[in-house]
């Protein structure tokens, strides 16, 4: 069978759950309250206009042909208009998606960098001092929610401190952006060699990041925690000692890549948790990316995009996990074969 | 003991730390493994076997730990070497196969590569170099088609095919000591035929000298030069194995003996009496005293020095010293 066939089965499976978010958010627009033609046309018009605006806009048609004209839409690249910038919400989201990415990664960054090692620590440490730091720096990073972490963090270090930037967006004010390459700043004035823009955006996204890093990191450290535990118990790890394989290699070599395979999979719900997250993260650090959008449209009513928020973090979340899948199946070789 | 020592294990206790008390898993256990012989280990499951191997690598992990004797290697007592000069030792001069083969290699790295990269870490060869001698190792143990196979996985070898890569694993660096722990364990029995085979092949031609653990004394019959019998923590008796076959003296070898299946003789198997003893606080004596057909006060209050009853024989018990053990 081969890499290729698990690719083909794996690839099946990723269009019928398209398509069931896709139905799940058309049906959003018949739950969201209002109706979209009364939003469009105001409140000042008759009901003849009304009806006129909805025929036109296609509403007075059955679900399934909606549906359609829906799908079609989002197939065409056509994710509506936003009521509040009266632009098409695509390109409201172009606009805003570099800032999510780069919250994302580096978030996610930050988790790894440090849930893994300190997974790693607690488990060869078993019940000593770092393995109970590790839990509860682990179940406080769990417990609190992220808009108290980041005001937490933004009360000591922006307002007591004066080590972190004041909470308004990407860059210091008077710093302007890089030039544009992939988008995310840290990357684009490393490229450019714009090393003080490059200071600003690092300064910037510290708090943020580490904030919502702090929400996931927890998870990351528990699972490498246990399944370490697991694995130095296993006879390969035995045998790896007893062949004189120096402890390092033994531990970060031979038992860390078995460990990181459970990882990778929590990697795709890590994923999720971090999406949701980051709205709220960019609400109190007013960081311009698509969650403070859909939280400001939210706040106005604006459908559209909420709608097509949903829409994105839902088919982000299965290419992601499908991605996972496709990692998986190379790492371990006993995936392909069954 | 003896000059030609390779490994000379001197009144050996290992205890463990539990929630109940000290379990004294090896207690003062002697014997040494000379050069270019088979020594088996026997005895029954939970007798120590393995942890007297893990003890000679020095991998005693916590709750456990080595609480008396000394551990000689080349002259020189392994407890005493710092850890970093261990792993130096550790597959490089004192190899270990186990009796688990299939789960013992990594499931991530190809077969070639774990052998290969014993090559590079002990005798310091490039990585070229190294994958070619591991491909000759593999060729060694008998493995068909090595370039193919040395680029798969542990999976998708079978038990006999996995035993033989531990196998040539344990002797990359032609180690002087190689420890198989019940290396033919859950193998069938034409397979485990050939594994012991290729052991004593290769154990003859490389001149390193094997300490081969069992609970098979079928095992040690065919394969073993010497045999030391463990009970409970304690050996209790040390003798060339055609000695000991012809005249067990210790009642627990003797139970032993008895309880191996024949074909040729009309005698009726016997299981052991009992059971092995709980190792928790034991008591101070022989710890076969409670199984003991022979057994006397004195059994449970003093533990009975090894001595000689035939030239290179050499037992733990009062009964056998009294004289009041029943011929064979």
């Amino acid at each position: 069978m081969g890499f290729f066939g698990y690719f083909l089965r794996r690839l099946s499976l990723v269009i019928p759950t398209l398509l069931g978010v896709t139905i799940i958010t058309f049906t959003l627009t018949y739950v969201l309250p209002g109706n979209p033609a009364v939003v469009k046309a105001g409140p000042l018009v008759s009901p003849e206009v009304v009806k006129e605006l909805e025929k036109e806009m296609g509403l007075d048609q059955p679900a399934w042909v909606q549906y359609w004209r829906y799908i079609s839409g989002v197939l065409r690249g056509d994710l509506g208009q936003s009521s509040s910038t009266g632009r098409p919400v695509l390109e409201d989201f172009r606009q805003r998606l570099p800032a999510t990415l780069e919250l994302t990664l580096a978030s996610l960054l930050i988790a790894l960098l440090i849930g893994i090692p300190l997974g790693v620590q607690s488990a060869v440490h078993r019940d000593t001092a770092i393995d109970h730091i590790g839990r509860i720096v682990g179940v406080a990073g769990v417990a609190m929610p992220t808009f108290w972490t980041g005001l937490l963090g933004l009360y000591a270090f922006f307002y007591l401190l004066g080590v972190a930037p004041p909470p308004l967006g990407r860059l210091g004010s008077g710093i302007a952006p890089p030039t544009a390459i992939t988008g995310l700043y840290v990357v684009d004035s490393l490229l450019t060699g714009n090393w003080k823009a490059l200071g600003s955006a690092l300064h910037q996204l510290m708090l943020p990041a580490i904030t919502l890093g702090l929400s996931v990191m927890a998870p990351i450290a528990r699972m490498v925690r246990s399944t370490m535990l697991e694995i130095l118990e296993s006879d390969y790890i035995k045998s790896a000692w007893a062949a004189g394989i120096p402890r390092r290699r033994v531990i970060y070599g031979d038992a860390l890549m078995n460990a990181l395979i459970p990882v990778i999979t929590i990697l795709g719900i890590v994923f999720g948790f971090l999406m949701a997250g980051n709205a709220v993260v960019e609400s109190v650090f007013a960081w311009p990316g698509i969650g403070n959008y859909a939280i400001t449209s939210l706040m106005t009513k604006d459908s559209g995009p909420i709608q097509s928020f949903v829409l994105f973090v839902a088919v982000l979340y299965v290419v992601v996990n499908f991605a996972i899948d496709m990692i998986y199946g190379l790492i371990d070789p006993r995936i392909r074969l069954d | 003991m003896n000059a030609a020592s390779v490994v000379d294990v001197r009144g050996l206790s290992v205890r463990f730390a539990s929630d109940r008390g000290e379990i004294e898993a090896v207690d003062a256990a002697s014997f040494d493994v000379r050069e270019g012989e088979i020594l088996g280990l026997v005895g029954e499951s939970g007798s120590g076997k393995t942890v007297t191997a893990t003890a000679i690598l020095r991998l005693i992990r916590k709750p456990g730990r080595q609480t008396g004797g000394s551990i000689l290697f080349d002259g020189r007592d392994l407890a005493r070497i710092p850890e970093d000069e261990l792993q130096q030792i550790r597959g490089a001069k004192i190899a270990m196969i186990s009796q688990t083969p299939r789960t013992s290699l990594n499931p991530l790295i190809t077969v070639g590569r774990q052998v290969a990269r014993l090559f590079q870490l002990h005798a310091g060869l490039s990585a070229a170099d190294s994958r070619k001698r591991a491909l000759e190792m593999l060729t060694l143990v008998g493995i068909p088609e090595p370039e193919r196979r040395a680029r798969q996985y542990a999976h998708q070898f079978s038990g006999g095919m996995c035993q033989r890569v531990m196998i040539a694993m344990a002797l990359t660096t032609s180690p002087r000591l190689l420890i198989a722990d019940e290396p033919t364990t859950g193998l069938d029995v034409s397979t485990a035929a050939r594994i012991l085979d290729l052991l004593r092949d290769l154990g003859a031609r490389t001149g390193a000298s094997i300490l081969l653990i069992t609970h098979d004394l079928g095992v040690v019959a065919t394969t073993c030069q010497r045999v030391a019998v463990m009970h409970a923590g304690q050996v209790v008796e040390i003798a060339p194995v055609r000695s000991l076959f012809r005249q067990p003296a210790h009642p627990y070898t003797r139970a032993l003996v008895r309880s191996i299946p024949r074909i040729d003789r009309e005698i009726v198997m016997e299981p052991v009496p009992g059971s092995v003893p709980s190792l928790l606080n034991p008591p101070a004596g022989c710890r076969y005293a409670g199984r003991c057909p022979w057994v006397e006060d004195r059994c449970r209050r003093e533990k009975p020095a090894m001595t000689p009853v035939a030239p290179e024989h050499f037992v733990a018990c009062f009964a056998v010293e009294d004289g009041r053990a029943a011929a064979v």
